[in-house]
């Protein structure tokens, strides 16, 4: 006899940062809580590709929810980033220009902002942008003094640790393959199970559209649009301290080539926008690194090819078609007992928990929420060994001893760190989930000298036999098996 | 955090600072630390399970290991001290050294420190290969120590990319255990290797070599499923049209090795932008007094012979500099007409110096010259000379004549 689903109050489909919000907000209220993600892993998609800013909301038109719930997320992140120990850094941000027509552009992004209620606009002139950032090219700017930068992997997993710590379900490898209602509940088929819930939130990201259309909303399509970053090395990194942007064509459907420092020191170059037909095609092309290079190169005439230590992509879920380019506005839309977060693009990242607000508001709409006394609103990021004066770093090895091995030469990772990240409710049990929890491998080696190390702690600490060791996503298995008989 | 001082710190115990280390306790100098962050001394021999080491250091072929061993038991006879597992996370100037192991952070002053770090390897992201990111592309070194160190196979069938020597040997161990290797693709018009990993591990098994080619996509979604590969004109870039895919599961990177210096930077050594590695004078002093440098972290080396040995002439320079010898590197030395590079970068004129050098290119009948003031100070008359062949010649002091530059340089006067 076949068993009965499992049921929830709530199923949350998609483990990015919006599914992981969602979670993490609606977990202080008495509710059984499941997120169903297909990867093995949360954060695997446009949550961990990005420029990792925590945008200030002038971009966005003024009354849409893109910009009100970008500029609640700016204002309320100090308090989050508290709570939940995200590391960020208030930087500000410049956007540079050239012509004229950039100055105009610059003057209605500051109107638009300032409408929007987005502090610290400035338009300022070229000293300006010499005292703040020297090695930056621009006649004037815009001055953005809200926005940040910020870890966008730890928020992802914060966010994801707390939902678990409050009693939230994970579960991987669960692709969505069909959603069925019957005597009041959504029946949700998986590739791991089935599963039952009264409620379900539509998170998926890349995939929202194909969700909506399985609950019956056809209205939506997401277009896939590719930006390629390059990585620098962290040895230019003090040249550039803040992000600079370059004066937006919005019809692109991005924000321009940028050049945004990391919260370690990198420094990020690009996005580029790339209409795309396959949404988990993350490829690099030539023709657009060549853009890359010499795109960023007008900003930041530093940026030279021996400093790049890695690329990679995002792809943003647009929901306006290449050629028309632009914003969609985010689309928040309750249809029974389901909600839809569709084209949940840029500012995703920064909006996010205000837009997990909105989904509770949307559930109250229909039913009242009673909060969880047991609420814990706090997360704590294991200890990081890098970061510290040498004092406290002897102090972490004579209570840890695992402090004093490090694994990670270039970022100079040790194997608390690493062990860490594999271990609790959600540790990592691939070769990207170490990464992305703890930044091994990060560095200029690229993994060089500590992915051997990785790989083999995984299979002792994970009990994975080699051959099913993973490096990110399903089916990308490191290994074929052993070389011979142990 | 403990103190310590030392007479000499060793920053790596592989082949560079076991050499090092012995040739020093020979010469008197006692007072010895190694500092090693793997588990185990003997470097990157550890995972070169092949053989072919040693013909010119021991006059016989050894396995890495069995290297390796020789100056590990020499060093243990010699009771020479180690510390494994430990990493040095900060060096400075004034020759502060601190590291860390699992028991505690440990701080040393010495009176010299030896570079010995060694090399990394070139990664797809430093050469922005474009394509798919799926998995089951390794650099020659990672995969060779997945499949000797950790009896771990990383894939069937495999194409490899660059003809450095771990390349050639990887696609020479992959055969062996199993594997098909289909290609190893070489950018420039010879190989990067030398001859007899060409021979020996791609001829004698079958494996085409196929210059002037390249990687120009990769295909595949979570693992690795083909390479596009293209041939490249005069000036190295794809010639479109040329492409031709080639299916696998596996690509192997060869790409390149570059001398690990970020602990030298911190100390404010000077770095050559064609070597990678330190600025030294004859003594392989850098341009931080005190600090020394030898084998790959200095240059990339082909043969791990001329490691050692190039480890023990520095020892016996270390040894100078702490019985009070003061170099004054006095005059500059370039590299000129089809040199790649030459060490040193500079030198004294008080002792004689062995120069050590590239070519740019393959050629035949080359000579080396030495010049300075317009006029040949030394000549030498080599019959092949290769880019993947180190070369050598000493320049005596007598042969110079001023304390003007010198340039090396290949071809007629």
């Amino acid at each position: 006899m076949p068993q009965a689903p499992e049921r929830f109050d709530a199923l949350i489909i998609g483990g990015g940062v919006i599914g992981c919000a969602v979670a993490r907000e609606l977990s202080r209220y008495r509710l059984r809580i499941g997120v169903l993600e297909k990867q093995p892993d949360i954060c695997c998609e446009t949550s961990a590709r990005n420029s990792a800013v925590l945008h200030a909301g002038y971009n966005n038109e003024p009354g849409s929810r893109m910009a009100a719930l970008c500029v609640a997320g700016n204002r309320g992140f100090d308090a989050l980033a508290q709570e939940l120990d995200i590391p960020y850094k208030r930087t500000g941000k410049l956007v540079v220009g050239f012509t004229e027509e950039d100055r105009e552009a610059l003057a209605a992004m500051k109107q638009a902002g300032t409408r929007s209620g987005v502090p610290g606009l400035e338009l300022v002139s070229k000293a300006f942008i010499r005292e703040k950032a020297p090695y930056v090219g621009g006649e004037f700017a815009l001055w953005s003094g809200s926005t940040a930068i910020l870890n966008p992997f730890r928020l992802v997993f914060a966010l994801a640790e707390n939902a678990s710590v409050n009693g939230v379900q994970f579960f991987f490898n669960s692709e969505v393959t069909g959603i069925s209602q019957a005597e009041g509940l959504y029946h949700v088929q998986t590739a791991a199970g089935a599963y039952a819930a009264r409620w379900v939130i539509n998170c998926a990201g890349l995939f929202s559209d194909a969700i909506a259309a399985m609950l019956g909303l056809r209205d939506y399509a997401v277009y896939p649009c590719r930006g390629e970053y390059f990585v620098l090395d962290k040895r230019i990194g003090h040249l550039l301290p803040l992000p600079v942007y370059p004066v937006p064509n919005y019809k692109t459907g991005g924000l321009g080539i940028h050049l945004t420092p990391t919260m370690e020191g990198n420094i990020l170059v690009g996005p580029s926008t790339e209409y795309i037909g396959a949404r988990g095609d993350y490829a690099a092309t030539r023709r657009v690194m060549d853009t890359l290079l010499q795109e960023g190169a007008r900003i930041f005439p530093h940026l030279q090819k021996e400093y790049f230590i890695r690329n990679f992509a995002g792809i943003r879920p647009k929901l306006t078609p290449q050629g028309v380019g632009g914003y969609h506005d985010f689309v928040m839309e309750r249809r029974g007992n389901a909600i839809h977060l569709i084209g949940i693009e840029s500012p995703g990242l920064t909006a996010a928990v205000p837009i997990a607000h909105e989904v509770i508001r949307l559930l109250q709409e229909a039913e009242p929420l009673r909060e969880k006394p047991a609420f814990n609103p706090r997360s704590k990021r294991f200890c990081t060994f890098a970061d510290k004066p040498a004092q406290e770093q002897a102090e972490l090895i004579r209570q840890n001893p695992d402090y004093g091995e490090i694994i990670c030469r270039c970022e100079t990772i040790t194997k608390a760190e690493v062990l860490a990240a594999m271990r609790g409710p959600l540790g990592a049990s691939t070769i990207t989930g170490v990464k992305y929890r703890c930044r091994a491998m990060m560095g200029r080696c690229q993994g060089g000298y500590c992915q051997t190390r990785i790989a083999r702690l995984l299979q002792q600490e994970k009990g994975i036999p080699c051959d099913q060791l993973l490096y990110g996503r399903a089916g990308s298995n490191l290994f074929t098996g052993s070389v011979r008989e142990p | 955090m403990t103190q310590t001082d030392k007479d000499v710190i060793i920053i790596g115990g592989g082949p560079a600072g076991l050499a090092a280390a012995v040739k020093l306790h020979e010469l008197g100098v006692r007072d010895i630390l190694i500092l090693e962050r793997e588990h185990a001394l003997g470097g990157i021999l550890r995972q070169c399970i092949h053989d072919g080491f040693g013909l010119t250091r021991f006059s016989q072929t050894l396995t890495g290991p069995e290297y390796a061993q020789r100056f590990i038991d020499a060093a243990a006879e010699q009771g020479i001290a180690y510390m494994l597992d430990t990493t040095v996370l900060r060096m400075s100037a004034a020759h502060a050294v601190t590291a860390a192991s699992r028991k505690g952070l440990h701080r040393f002053n010495a009176r010299a420190i030896i570079l010995a770090m060694g090399c990394r390897e070139r990664t797809r992201g430093a050469l922005s290969i474009p394509g798919a990111r799926p998995t089951g592309i390794y650099t020659a070194g990672v995969a060779q120590s997945y499949i000797n160190l950790q009896n771990t196979m990383v894939g069937k069938n495999a194409v490899i990319l660059g003809s450095g020597d771990i390349g050639m040997i990887m696609a020479r161990r992959l055969t062996l255990e199993g594997a098909r290797v289909s290609a190893v693709f070489e950018l420039q018009p010879y190989p990067s290797g030398l001859p007899r990993n060409v021979e020996q591990c791609l001829y004698d098994y079958d494996i085409p070599l196929y210059l002037r080619h390249t990687v120009t996509n990769i295909l595949g979604d979570a693992r690795l499923q083909a390479v596009e590969v293209s041939e490249v004109g005069e000036d190295l870039r794809p010639l479109p049209g040329t492409q031709r895919l080639y299916p696998c599961d596996t690509l192997i990177l060869s790409v390149g090795l570059i001398p690990e210096n970020e602990l030298a930077l911190d100390a404010g050594v000077l770095l050559d932008a064609h070597t990678g590695g330190a600025v030294v004078d004859e003594s392989y002093q850098t341009t931080v007094p005190g600090i020394f440098a030898a084998g790959n972290v200095l240059h990339v080396h082909d043969l791990v012979d001329f490691v050692s040995l190039e480890a023990e002439r520095m020892a016996e320079a270390v040894k100078r500099y702490l019985a009070g010898e003061q170099a004054k590197p006095a005059i500059a030395v370039s590299a000129g007409r089809d040199v790649a590079y030459a060490l040193p970068q500079h030198i004294s004129g008080a002792r004689d110096a062995l120069l050590t050098f590239r070519p740019r290119r393959p050629l035949r009948d080359a000579t080396l010259r030495v010049l300075q003031d317009g006029q040949a100070i030394l000549t030498k008359r080599f019959p092949r000379m290769l880019p993947a062949q180190m070369e050598q010649a000493l320049l005596p002091a007598a042969a110079l004549k001023s304390h003007n530059p010198v340039e090396v340089v290949i071809g007629d006067a």
